[in-house]
């Protein structure tokens, strides 16, 4: 076995685009910038391209750190390096963070050139056909002609989807892992609340706080312990948490006791200082909105017609809010279109946030799928 | 890490190319049980079809993604409500049956989905099973190798007794071959002297 290592330190890029993006919304963006970053080197044919995808709270550092900063750590370090399941020493591998992000690329804390002040509220919804279309630009940007595959987790296997709708020549394979291709009404349902607990703070000011100079804290606080709730399984919180009192005792009172309420509390804080509320606004619409086979009455195997990928897909047994049963309708639909795919239902009490993880034989089946996409 | 080309499946099993000669080429398949996925690889290799495995067990998942088929986790169990009526030419089952507890449920369903089903069973009917069971014990051989306790095996039967379900589940046999231990082609009494058999076969209409 080939020792896997990091990527090592990493620097973002920016690339300006200045064709204008029209959104699904009917709204346009005039232009926008979006902030990646790489790894490994594109070969002479630019033919071992490969595209890593964002979920919901993700951004474009996948992999590697930043110089001076070792805790700096990529979001999908342990599937992206030299040697590992996504290999650096083989692709090139790209991770971009999306449209109304927070994290670099134009949001609603941007510039609005017509106005000269931050978007804010007025930042246009954006969706994850958007996205694709701005990863299109980038694409395009630097020269790749066809992806070796495009790879996304939950919100990113959306995309990596609608890469292989929209641009079906572009895409050899994609990896659609913890990904369902529309939301049940539960999952929009906490997203809502979600919503809701951000735009009920009274910091939120319409979305424009920033004008206020402050912050919807609180909201966003609360947002991402609910969403936190719903990542994780019934499983995995109580072997890791269980019933365990902070002070060993009970102390009648309202502060924190348990050990999962401090958890919560502090992954909450943690978050409310780095997400901007406007963009988890947004990311939860995206999700909200897709739905490949509304436009062709709910049949997503007529919606999928147009797709010529070779498809992974990838669930995780303990995963509620996207479900094992969400990605099989994924798979019916390539199956009843004769495309190549593989399905894997990875054992792990992880719950949705598996696919960050290494359960049982997931990344050996991501690397041996890896090792047979030829460059 | 090296991908070690595996020898031909050919050399190490004579029941592929049984089930490969009943194959059209280019074909569409879909291989139940699929195991490490050397069946389906030898017949894409030899007869360029295009197909599906259904495999549960994760180590064997692993090794039909390193053989480079489509493979798709699933309990046959549960049926193949993945797969539409009437979409693949053959829907093949090789010893796979006689490890079902659906049995009834998994024939049914390979009609449906197919034109064309192929399955492989141990003949439990032959004489050196018959045999061990006279002087008093349950069988074992080359191609039932386990003991009574630990055996995944809980529906074996034996030509007849195929036969008679494929009546049941108006399947029409097309074809049959059976064969010795040793792979030969058994044609007298195969039933007694039959270690393995292949049946083709489809719905009757």
């Amino acid at each position: 076995m080939q020792e896997s290592k990091s990527v090592g330190v990493v620097t973002p890029q920016y690339v300006q685009i200045d064709k204008p993006l029209q959104l699904k919304s009917g709204l346009s963006l005039e232009s926008y910038h979006l902030v990646y970053e790489t790894y490994g080197q594109l070969n002479a044919a630019h033919s071992n391209a490969i595209l890593i995808c964002h979920a919901l709270s993700g951004n474009h550092h996948v992999a590697g750190v930043y110089a001076g900063n070792e805790k700096s750590v990529g979001w999908w370090d342990n599937m992206v390096g030299p040697g590992k399941p996504i290999d650096t020493d083989r692709f090139f591998v790209i991770g971009v963070n999306n449209l109304g992000g927070c994290h670099g690329s134009t949001g609603p804390a941007s510039i609005d050139p017509r106005t000269g002040k931050q978007y804010g509220a007025s930042f246009p919804v954006v969706t994850v056909e958007d996205w694709v279309e701005a990863q299109a630009q980038l694409a395009e940007h630097l020269g790749i002609e066809q992806f070796s595959a495009i790879v996304g987790g939950s919100l990113g296997g959306m995309q990596a989807m609608q890469w292989t709708l929209d641009y079906p020549e572009k895409v050899r394979h994609a990896l659609v892992i913890a990904a369902a291709p529309k939301l049940t009404a539960q999952n929009i349902a906490f997203n809502d609340v979600a919503r809701q607990a951000i735009m009920t703070d009274q910091e939120f000011y319409g979305g424009n706080f920033y004008a206020y100079d402050t912050l919807p804290r609180r909201g966003l606080r609360l947002a991402r312990m609910l969403g936190h709730i719903t990542y994780l399984s019934d499983d995995s919180m109580a072997a890791k948490f269980g019933r365990s009192l902070r002070k060993g005792e009970l102390s009648f009172g309202f502060d924190v006791e348990f050990e999962i309420e401090s958890y919560l509390r502090y992954q909450g804080d943690k978050f409310a200082d780095l997400f901007d509320a406007n963009s988890y606004l947004l990311m939860t619409k995206a999700l909200d909105y897709f739905d490949p086979a509304a436009a062709y009455g709910g049949d997503l195997s007529a919606a999928f017609r147009a797709a010529k990928a070779n498809f992974l897909v990838v669930s995780f047994t303990s995963d509620w809010r996207f479900s094992p049963q969400r990605s099989q309708e994924i798979v019916k639909a390539l199956l009843d279109n004769e495309l190549s795919v593989s399905y894997a239902e990875i054992s792990s009490s992880h719950g949705h946030d598996s696919f960050l993880m290494e359960p049982s034989c997931y990344h050996q089946l991501v690397r041996a799928y890896m090792d047979n996409i030829t460059i | 890490m090296t991908n070690t080309p595996a020898p031909s499946p050919l050399v190490l099993r004579p029941d592929f190319a049984a089930i490969a000669e009943w194959i059209k080429p280019g074909a569409k398949i879909l291989d139940l049980g699929c195991g490490d996925g050397s069946l389906l690889r030898y017949l894409r290799d030899t007869r360029d079809v295009f197909g599906y495995g259904v495999e549960i067990d994760e180590t064997n998942l692993l090794k039909c993604f390193r053989n480079g088929i489509n493979v798709i986790q699933n309990d046959l169990e549960a049926g193949l409500s993945s797969f539409a009526s009437d979409s693949f030419d053959y829907v093949i089952l090789s010893q796979t049956l006689q490890a079902m507890r659906h049995t009834e449920g998994i024939i049914q369903e390979m009609l449906r989905v197919g034109n064309e089903g192929i399955v492989s069973f141990p003949n439990f009917g032959n004489w050196k099973n018959r045999m061990q069971v006279i002087s008093g014990h349950m069988p074992v051989s080359e191609t039932l190798p386990y003991r009574w306790y630990n055996t995944p095996n809980i529906h074996l039967c034996t030509l007849d007794d195929f036969e008679e379900l494929c009546q049941q589940c108006d399947a029409r046999i097309l074809e049959r071959k059976v064969m010795s231990n040793h792979y030969r082609p058994v044609n007298f009494l195969p039933n007694l002297r039959g270690m393995l058999a292949f049946y083709r076969f489809e719905r009757r209409t």
